[in-house]
């Protein structure tokens, strides 16, 4: 690096940010994906304005099962709810599932990972074999209970997603924290006296912050398809539309087969976010191996 | 043991190390897990250091430069023996007292591109001691004081203060081992252990970090204990040399007169196989080949650590381990050529 290079002040950080981005644009899968995740997004925020009918409101005994047409652009349910509005409306509750579990799992996944990596030991195994309980839990059963229990909401559906995916975050947080323990920079911290929580929270947590950002990306998908199954076999929360739960009514009025607008509208979004998602995750794996920025020619 | 201690007795010395061992323990057994032995990393080695001083060690790899380093800084904890700074034991101290102590033993590493952390900025590196000690209430300074103080530092080894907001790989090797030695230096150390600072470089810039420790030496009176396996760096730098060998130290004198006039087979071998910059020189000069190599530092020795591979050795050294013993003035070596068994 030249010296002369280095005497002009710039700010590195923001500069990298946004070099990230491009590279992330320039990217044929991340720009895919994000392209699409934005339009998912852009219709959560503003479903009031795009729905064309309330898609709570159950229709009069004419509109039941309409086809698509222009008062109703894709079609009616048996109850006459307007299909456009409830996919409108879906994704509100699908994407904020989404975000909301996948921000819990990589919370706590993180937290446990880095302490149980860093401290080792007797912690460490208790820890770790906590996390095989969690993982080995099964999801439909903890279901069923928690809907008998508590009554079917979103936030059951939040709760168990958080709790049985928290486990793997840990798990691969765990693995880097044993490598980066290792490594100078940490003993370099103990010589100039910083107590453990600092090193913890200061030193090794920046550095695996692109492993949670992959994670959150990878848990969000998770998030987003397991709440589609579970709304789907009927242990969701009847009261909220979500793409899953209009599956669910689908299938259990035999519409599955003789009304295509009411069923192939929430599959293709369910399909679209989720594979955007995972183009997206892939994107920015790529951009943040080393190397790729020269391999790009940039 | 300590024949260099200072001049008056009531004032110690910096750093005494007292017979200091660390054993790493080597473990077997899938189901129940055994200790089956241990790696003698360090195994009794003593000496004492004044202020303002450079101590070479020297010794080829894995003899135990580093790990006496580490020990000395209580970053591993020693099995058995004393470091006394300042009088003060540190192994016995308690948590809070250590802390305090070891503000004044810093480390500067070898690897640059390691020691750094890659998601710091160079000013909040510089910074990360002086806030450290500030949150534990030992030293009062005001943020905008920690500002001043890392500018102050990165002038001082010879940064711009621009390029506070940068991050490490964004510097060459040399610049970052500036960084390194800058964190070092935040504290006021009295004692700095630096563990090979430029076997990493190049050697133009070698000559530009050594010259800066030395500089920095002069000014701050800080002592060195300076680890290499380069013979000239440390000829350069260091007033007294250690050579080690094996996790002992089997001599230890002024500078001039180990590069002189060496006295233990080892270190006379150490010396001839350094390269001299004469082709002359080099040709006519006849080197001494040590045959086999390091033996492994994992078994109990009752004779001279030295014995398998010396080429004077005797019958004795089968027997008896040869102490550290002065045998002329400031000048000691283990090895019963040159003194009798104690």
């Amino acid at each position: 690096m030249a010296e002369t290079g280095l005497l002009k002040t710039t700010d590195t950080q923001k500069k990298k940010t946004r070099e990230f981005f491009q590279l992330l644009l320039g990217h044929g899968m991340g720009k895919t994906g994000i392209i699409i995740i934005i339009i998912f997004l852009v219709m959560a925020f503003f479903s009031p304005l795009l729905w064309t009918n309330d898609p709570y409101k159950s229709g009069e005994a004419k509109d039941i099962l309409v086809k698509p047409s222009a008062e109703f652009w894709l079609g009616t349910d048996d109850m006459g709810k307007d299909v456009w509005s409830q996919v409108v409306y879906g994704a509100r509750v699908s994407i904020m599932i989404g975000f909301i579990a996948a921000v819990i799992t990589v919370v706590t996944g993180a937290f446990v990972g880095i302490v149980a990596g860093f401290f080792g030991g007797k912690l460490e195994e208790g820890l770790m074999r906590i996390v095989d309980f969690f993982m080995m839990l099964p999801i439909l059963p903890l279901m069923i209970v928690l809907a008998a229990v508590l009554g079917p909401s979103i936030w059951n559906i939040v709760f168990v997603i958080s709790v049985v995916s928290w486990p793997t975050t840990a798990r691969v947080v765990r693995s880097q924290v044993l490598s980066l323990k290792e490594r100078p920079f940490i003993e370099a911290a103990r010589c100039i006296g910083a107590p453990n929580k600092r090193i913890m929270f200061r030193e090794i947590l920046p550095n695996v912050v692109p492993l949670l950002f992959a994670q959150s990306i990878l848990m969000i998908t998770e998030t987003i398809y397991a709440e589609s199954v579970l709304s789907f076999l009927g242990l969701g929360d009847a009261s909220k539309i979500s793409w899953g739960q209009m599956l669910h009514f689908a299938f259990e009025s035999g519409a599955m087969s003789n009304s295509p607008w009411w069923v192939i509208p929430p599959i293709l979004s369910i399909v679209l976010l989720i594979v955007s998602f995972s183009f997206l995750g892939t994107a920015v794996s790529d951009v943040l191996t080393p190397g790729y920025k020269e391999k790009r020619g940039y | 043991m300590n024949a260099f201690s200072s001049a008056s007795p009531s004032s110690p010395p910096l750093l005494e190390v007292r017979d200091l061992k660390l054993h790493f323990p080597v473990e077997s057994g899938i189901v129940f897990r055994r200790r089956v032995g241990a790696v003698r990393a360090v195994d009794g080695v003593s000496f004492s250091m004044d202020r303002g001083e450079t101590l070479g060690l020297v010794g080829e790899s894995g003899c135990g430069k580093s790990t006496t380093a580490r020990a000395v800084a209580q970053l591993l904890p020693p099995t058995a023996g004393d470091v006394l700074l300042e009088g003060a034991s540190l192994p016995s101290m308690g948590r809070d007292e250590l802390l305090r102590a070891r503000r004044n033993i810093q480390l500067i590493f070898q690897d640059p591109y390691a020691s750094l952390d890659p998601r710091m900025t160079a000013g909040n590196i510089i910074a990360e001691p002086l806030i450290i000690y500030r949150n534990r209430g030992i030293i009062e300074l005001e943020k905008r004081d920690i500002n001043r103080r890392v500018e102050e530092l990165m002038e001082r080894v010879g940064l711009s203060r621009h390029f506070r907001n940068r991050y490490p790989h964004e510097f060459s090797g040399g610049q970052r081992q500036r960084i390194g030695i800058a964190r070092a230096l935040a504290l006021g150390p009295r004692l700095i252990l630096a563990d090979e600072p430029v076997s990493a470089l190049d050697v133009s810039i070698q000559a530009q970090i050594l010259n800066l420790l030395s500089d920095l030496q002069r000014e701050m009176g800080i002592a060195f204990l300076f680890i290499a396996h380069d013979l000239a760096v440390i000829e350069y730098i260091a007033s007294r040399v250690a050579v080690m060998y094996l996790g002992r130290i089997v001599e230890l004198a002024d500078s001039a007169a180990l590069y002189s006039r060496p006295l233990h087979p080892y270190t006379q071998a150490l010396l001839s196989a350094a390269p001299i910059p004469d082709p002359d020189l080099e040709r006519s000069r006849r080197r001494i080949i040590l045959s086999g190599d390091v033996p492994s530092p994992d078994l109990e020795r009752h004779g001279c650590y030295f014995y398998d591979r010396c080429p004077k050795r005797m019958d004795i050294c089968k027997t008896r381990i040869p102490e550290l013993t002065e045998v002329a003035q400031r000048h000691q070596v283990a090895c019963f050529l040159h003194h009798d068994p104690l």
